[in-house]
């Protein structure tokens, strides 16, 4: 296992990792519902840190055909990669629910990559800019990028050094009302980005929790 | 006798966090504090809280059912769904329960107006 005993993360602070996760999450499936006009079912989000082979094994395990990756770097003072990984078999659906069911095949083919980029864009830019506000942080986002291949292929052909990194895998399973389409959201850091992290998520436990000893609102 | 609020989520952090916003709004309050649907139906029929704030997103029953639940068998109970899925479909949900939304994250003056309303509601009881 990569990450040292002090990156350990004790059940407040995963408590506190999964909410903001939740509310990220949350906000960018209200911004995809917005865009394809069906409602975005969401799992109950479970968050767990491991390498990356780990998290390759896991997606391996629930999806055995070819995946999509829209990979998204974000730099601040945590710096990474996030990735919002679906089968490959469900990106027409998804072009076709974005761009509406009249387009011809041909069309919605052309649009495939560029639909992605921007569901991408929207969900994993709704996510991270929800968990920087809550985190008191500014992270810049670079311009989406598609990973086509395996599970792995997709951990190792991020532009994140993988090898160095530990993976914290946010498994959310997604879905669109009447669609098959469904994925998940990973994040990929490195060892210093997760000491920041684990610092950061402390302050917002303080600032959620420590009661105000001045300015009592009264009524 | 003092107000009693019931803090359902299934997130400790969430419900410290609310349970600090209301010890400023309301300090004089009782706040009571579940994990899940099923202990915030035990602590209903067993506590008798005035007013509940719901999170949507638990596992098990979500906050939506466990609303429409509450609805049926205390209805006069103000229940608020606190949720960041501000899809239209669940703001329109959780009015069909009989529910007030409110966006998360909890700001103090989203659940200051909620919990005015409520009161006002309470009192009318």
């Amino acid at each position: 296992m990569i990450a040292p005993e002090s990156l350990a993360l004790d059940a407040l602070e995963i408590d506190a990792l999964t909410e903001l996760v939740n509310v990220g999450v949350s906000r960018a499936a209200s911004s995809l519902r917005t865009m394809i006009g069906s409602e975005v079912l969401l799992s109950v989000p479970a968050v767990e840190m491991m390498t990356y082979e780990r998290a390759a094994t896991l997606i391996g395990e629930r999806e055995a055909g070819e995946l999509i990756a829209v990979h998204q770097s974000f730099q601040g003072d945590i710096s990474g990669g996030a990735m919002l990984i679906f089968p490959e078999t469900n990106s027409l659906e998804l072009v076709r629910a974005i761009a509406g069911g009249a387009l011809p095949l041909d069309d919605i083919i052309a649009l495939e990559k560029e639909a992605l980029a921007e569901t991408g864009n929207i969900i994993l830019n709704g996510c991270l800019a929800t968990i920087a506000n809550m985190l008191q942080q500014t992270l810049n986002v670079s311009l989406p990028e598609i990973i086509y291949g395996s599970g792995s292929d997709i951990f190792s052909r991020s532009p994140i050094s993988v090898t160095d990194s530990a993976v914290l895998f946010l498994y959310i399973n997604f879905s669109v009302r009447h669609r098959d389409i469904h994925g998940y959201i990973a994040m990929l850091m490195d060892l210093p980005s997760l000491t920041a992290l684990k610092a950061l998520i402390g302050k917002m436990i303080e600032r959620a929790t420590v009661e105000s000893t001045s300015n009592h609102a009264t009524h | 006798m003092a107000t009693k609020i019931l803090i359902v989520d299934d997130s400790k952090l969430a419900r410290m966090s609310v349970s600090k916003l209301l010890s400023e709004l309301r300090p004089g309050w009782v706040r009571l504090e579940a994990a899940n649907a099923d202990e915030a139906v035990k602590q209903t029929d067993q506590e008798h809280p005035d007013i509940i704030l719901l999170d949507f997103n638990m596992p098990g029953q979500s906050g939506l059912e466990l609303a429409a639940q509450l609805h049926e068998t205390h209805p006069d109970i103000p229940v608020a769904i606190v949720s960041a899925n501000i899809q239209v479909e669940i703001v329109e949900r959780a009015a069909l329960a009989g529910a007030t939304f409110i966006a998360k994250p909890l700001t103090g003056p989203a659940l200051a107006e909620f919990l005015t309303a409520a009161e006002a509601k309470v009192a009318a009881r």
